[in-house]
């Protein structure tokens, strides 16, 4: 089946198979490995990217369910060069160890930040409570996020082109 | 990797069309809507479909909460990340916000869907629990219109319900009774994790008296129970702790839990026990306006 999508602005049309998840049409097909393929039962949230909006766990989601939809993945963070006030937070306050859980991390916090523009610790605990990071770095990831909560300069990945 | 059996897919654009397809394509079609519950049992090959039609689209027409005379209404493919922030349904009945928080994590709750949640009809689930709780009733729509079925007759075994291969779920009706307060109890090993043992309860008083009160439990059965003893007990009698201890009580009595990796028999029952009359204690504080 042909499956038509915008992913980071960018309108695609593949031939699909109807089983085909998200994340692996983005990983292997699309070639955007910044989205994470983990423990493929929608616990770790490696997988995380935006689906019209909001942060969907790519692993449980089908390929032609993005039909007509605005997907959006860590690669789309970055604008321009410069980027997002979530990635410079992560380098900043050493938010990644082995960085397998940062892509999905910062699509979350991007979409907390969103909604939540100064956020408490406890509510960014919860943001991320579906996600995993196996290096046991919460700390840093939190402070990282605070970090791009008092840094904020960018336009929302969600309303850019 | 965990991939799906092959199947077609398919896209509903309306109710009619959804079960106008589930009518062509017969017992080898299987709707999905969030996904989080199918999706793994099919990557899993627990479930093999030859057809899975996407009612997503069906949001705009099944996606709202509104209060309608003395009951609220709530669209099948509502999600529950807007069950937990409706003003509406929390005022009315708190019991979902306490369930919403503690169902899975906020980006699984994006995608999952209150019809859902109840079609899986996973004898763990919380809000099939709540929805036990307040009473609540399905109404299910065929090519022949719609019926309407309590929550008792609604689930017929784990992951059996009254929906027809040829039908949808689309609304859950829930009475208005003035008076009346509710509250969810959960216990999970982990944020995000299924209930070790859930407990709902909702309370209405009248004059300082129990006019009615029902209990809901998960996770302790075939499928989730109310339990009929316990609002006998209740009923017209003064809200005590003893009283809340009686009816915990029956809650471990009346339950049936089974041995598994998420505890034993006898843990389970104190949780029934326990959880019970903390729900119960947490409604009759909200009735009397103490913001708990």
């Amino acid at each position: 089946m042909q499956v038509s999508l915008t992913v980071n602005g960018e309108e695609v049309s593949e031939e699909i198979e109807g089983r085909l998840l998200l994340v692996h049409f983005l990983r292997d097909q699309l070639g955007l490995t910044g989205t994470h393929w983990g423990c493929d039962t929608s616990n770790c949230g490696a997988c995380v990217v935006w689906m019209d909006g909001e942060p969907v766990k790519s692993c449980t989601v089908l390929a032609a369910m993005a039909g007509g939809r605005d997907v959006r993945t860590v690669e789309g963070l970055e604008q321009d060069g410069e980027l997002d006030p979530v990635q410079q937070g992560f380098m900043e306050c050493h938010g990644l160890q082995c960085g397998f859980c940062t892509p999905g991390m910062m699509m979350t916090a991007r979409a907390l930040l969103d909604r939540n523009p100064d956020p408490t610790e406890q509510e960014i605990r919860e943001a991320i409570s579906g996600q995993i990071c196996r290096c046991t770095g919460y700390a840093t990831i939190v402070r990282s996020i605070r970090w791009a909560a008092t840094h904020e300069s960018a336009v929302s990945i969600g309303s850019r082109p | 990797m965990q991939v799906p059996a092959p199947f077609d897919y398919e896209r509903a654009t309306s109710v009619d069309h959804a079960i106008g397809l589930l009518e062509r394509l017969g017992e080898s079609a299987r709707v999905v809507a969030g996904g989080h519950s199918l999706l793994p049992m099919m990557k899993l090959r627990l479930a093999n479909f030859e057809y899975l039609i996407d009612i997503n689209d069906l949001h705009s027409e099944l996606g709202y909460i509104r209060a309608e005379g003395n009951e609220i209404r709530v669209g099948a493919m509502t999600r529950h990340r807007e069950l937990l922030e409706s003003d509406v349904l929390v005022e009315a009945f708190p019991i979902f916000r306490d369930a919403e928080r503690v169902i899975a994590d906020p980006v699984v709750r994006n995608r999952g869907t209150l019809g859902g949640s109840l079609c899986q009809a996973d004898p763990s689930e919380d809000l099939s629990a709540v929805c036990t709780t307040l009473d609540a009733s399905c109404v299910i729509q065929g090519s022949g219109g719609t019926r309407v079925v309590s929550m008792e007759d609604f689930y017929q075994g784990p992951y059996e319900t009254a929906v027809g291969a040829a039908e949808l779920l689309i609304e859950i009706r829930i009475p208005l009774r003035p008076g009346g307060s509710s509250a969810y109890e959960k216990v999970e090993r982990r944020a995000g994790d299924w209930a070790v043992v859930s407990s709902g309860a909702a309370v209405w008083l009248q004059d300082g008296v129990i006019s009615d009160a029902r209990v809901g439990l998960a996770a302790v059965g075939p499928n989730t129970a109310g339990i009929p003893a316990i609002s006998e007990t209740l009923r017209g009698k003064t809200p005590t702790e003893e009283l809340f201890a009686q009816a915990g009580a029956l809650a471990a009595e009346s339950c049936n839990p089974s041995t598994d990796m998420r505890g034993s028999i006898e843990y389970k029952r104190h949780l029934a026990n326990e959880l019970t009359q903390r729900a119960l204690r947490r409604s009759v504080a909200r009735i009397n306006g103490q913001g708990v």
